[in-house]
């Protein structure tokens, strides 16, 4: 538990001793607020519904931005070489990771409180549901953590990181949407749509938090620290 | 001759690592003890990063064993990890951190904790001279500060073995004689593994040297021995007043002398002398005095590691 506590600890410094951190909770927070308020004195409704619908989108370019450096900069300055011969387990390290960056996104996620306050002072929404979509939000978020982790393990450079995280997420997410599940052969439909990051992020944007949702996003989340594991392990394949 | 086994720090055994159709280590046999400074040698590519590389267990071997104070490599790799410091090649910082976050983040990995990580990196500005650097950006120091900050990590954690890459690059003389007592220092009690290229570095610091090529051992014992084993032949340069034929004659009839060549520089002759093993300084002495010649210089020059490492290597 040290070891993982002093990778977090480091990494999550990390973001702070760079400008990747303010940048991103400045333009997250200003990108997100002004898009959902656009549209929201026109439905005319207390609840953050629209706020909600925006994320896996914004997500799409935010959370890779946050893991394109995590692997990719200590392959390409050689630290990983040192760190892992450190006495730390690869999966200690992964997981070190993993939760620094969750950190970054859970504060810039729960930084967006304004919103909410702002609703309830305007009008009466439904704080249970707010938490719900919250809850939600956070653990879409982990998953698409976990994949743009991985994607930064296979390269040693940021721009190659950030840009196929984009495209890996984005294709988990349109897969299980009724633009590509329409024209799939029936039988494959359902597989897509189980298996797509979209189709499990409706119900929680209405506040909805099935268990069958939790699961497969806490699924999604170990399917890619293991294939993050994995590449770590690959310096030792022959 | 049966050293105890507790006395044997690293035990390398049959190493191989190949990638793909490239066999970077073959048959790799070595032993290091306690208190022993070896100094590992080798061109370019013969193998020395890749068997740091399974030293420190970054990547496994292909077959073969390792052992760092009787624990393997591969089953036991994390209570091998915690006894071994490293510097790699290039010395690998984490340039956004401080010193002193960097040294704390090393120190916490390796288990230290509270008032003992403190004191240790507290030691370490000390014996390294990084006092003053303490709370600088890593990425903003100069070459030399930055190696510093490389071995103070390797060190942090009192390792039994160190293994250092190229530590002295980027170092000033006066750092370099510093850091060559601290390792001498070290070695004492524990044992350094030193990789170099700076041959007259590695012969003033180990006492123990092992040459690789193309991934096998090609030559190990003492620099004396070394140099001793490799040097043949030996030769003398006489630098002396005198009649030129007949230096030349008088030399050439010493037993034991196999070659003589004489050249005139100024007022002088310089004599280059080739002989066998055997050590003919005091008959050249005894002919030039004989001779009545008057004597400017007389040198034996005997192989130095640079020979050896290249006769060894090259080809």
């Amino acid at each position: 538990m040290q070891n993982i506590s002093a990778i977090f600890k480091k990494e999550f410094k990390t973001y702070f001793l760079s400008p990747i951190a303010y940048i991103f909770i400045t333009v997250y927070l200003i990108t997100t607020t002004f898009l959902f308020f656009q549209g929201f004195f026109l439905i005319n409704q207390a609840d953050m519904r629209g706020y909600f619908d925006l994320l896996p989108w914004v997500f799409l370019f935010f959370v890779p931005a946050i893991t394109m450096r995590s692997w990719a900069e200590e392959k390409k300055v050689k630290t990983l070489e040192l760190l892992l011969t450190w006495p730390v387990s690869d999966v200690e390290v992964v997981m070190g990771k993993f939760l620094a960056s969750f950190a970054l996104l859970a504060i810039v996620v729960l930084l967006s409180i304004s919103i909410p306050v702002t609703i309830a002072i305007i009008g009466h929404p439904d704080g249970g549901q707010i938490v719900g979509q919250y809850l939600g939000a956070l653990l879409m978020g982990a998953a698409y953590l976990a994949i743009g982790l991985w994607v930064s393990s296979m390269t040693e450079n940021q721009i190659v990181a950030f840009i196929v995280g984009v495209v890996v997420t984005f294709v988990l997410f349109i897969i299980s949407t009724p633009f590509i599940t329409m024209v799939l052969p029936s039988f494959a439909a359902p597989l897509f749509a189980y298996v797509g990051l979209g189709s499990h992020f409706e119900s929680i944007s209405r506040g909805v938090i099935d268990s069958r949702d939790i699961v497969y996003y806490l699924s999604v989340i170990g399917f890619f620290l293991f294939l993050n594991v994995c590449s770590l392990g690959s310096r030792k394949w022959e | 001759m049966s050293p105890t086994n507790d006395s044997v720090m690293l035990e390398v055994k049959d190493l191989n690592k190949n990638f793909g159709n490239v066999h970077a280590v073959r048959n790799l046999t070595f032993e290091v003890r306690k208190g022993e400074v070896l100094g590992f040698l080798g061109p370019n590519g013969a193998g020395k990063t890749t068997t740091m590389r399974i030293i420190t267990c970054f990547i496994p071997a292909s077959s073969g064993t390792v052992k760092v104070s009787g624990m393997d490599t591969v089953q036991n790799d994390l209570e091998v990890r915690k006894r071994i410091g490293y510097l790699p090649e290039n010395n690998p910082l984490y340039l956004d951190m401080t010193v002193d976050e960097y040294l704390k983040f090393a120190g916490e990995i390796r288990g230290l904790k509270g008032a003992q990580l403190t004191n240790r990196i507290h030691d370490m500005f000390q014996v390294c001279g990084l006092a003053k650097m303490a709370n600088r950006q890593i990425g903003k120091l100069s070459k030399g500060y930055k190696q510093r900050v490389g071995l103070a990590q390797a060190m942090l954690h009192n390792p039994d073995l160190l293994i250092l890459d190229e530590p002295m690059s980027g170092l000033d003389p006066n750092q370099i004689i510093e850091i060559r007592q601290l390792i001498k220092k070290m070695g004492e009690e524990k044992t350094v593994i030193y990789c170099s290229h700076i041959l007259s570095e590695v012969a003033a610091t180990c006492n123990r040297i092992l040459i690789i090529n193309d991934g096998a051992i090609v030559a190990s014992g003492t620099p004396d021995e070394l140099t001793a084993g490799a040097s043949k032949t030996s030769g003398y340069m006489l630098k002396v007043k005198g009649d030129k034929a007949s230096v030349q004659a008088k030399l050439s009839a010493i037993p034991g002398i196999t070659g003589v060549t004489v050249q005139e520089s100024g007022e002088w002759l310089e004599a280059t002398i080739t002989s066998g093993k055997e050590d003919v300084g005091e008959k050249i002495y005894k002919c030039v005095s004989e001779n009545g010649w008057s004597l400017a210089e007389l040198k034996r020059h005997s192989a130095s590691l640079e020979d050896v490492f290249t006769q060894l290597t090259r080809g």
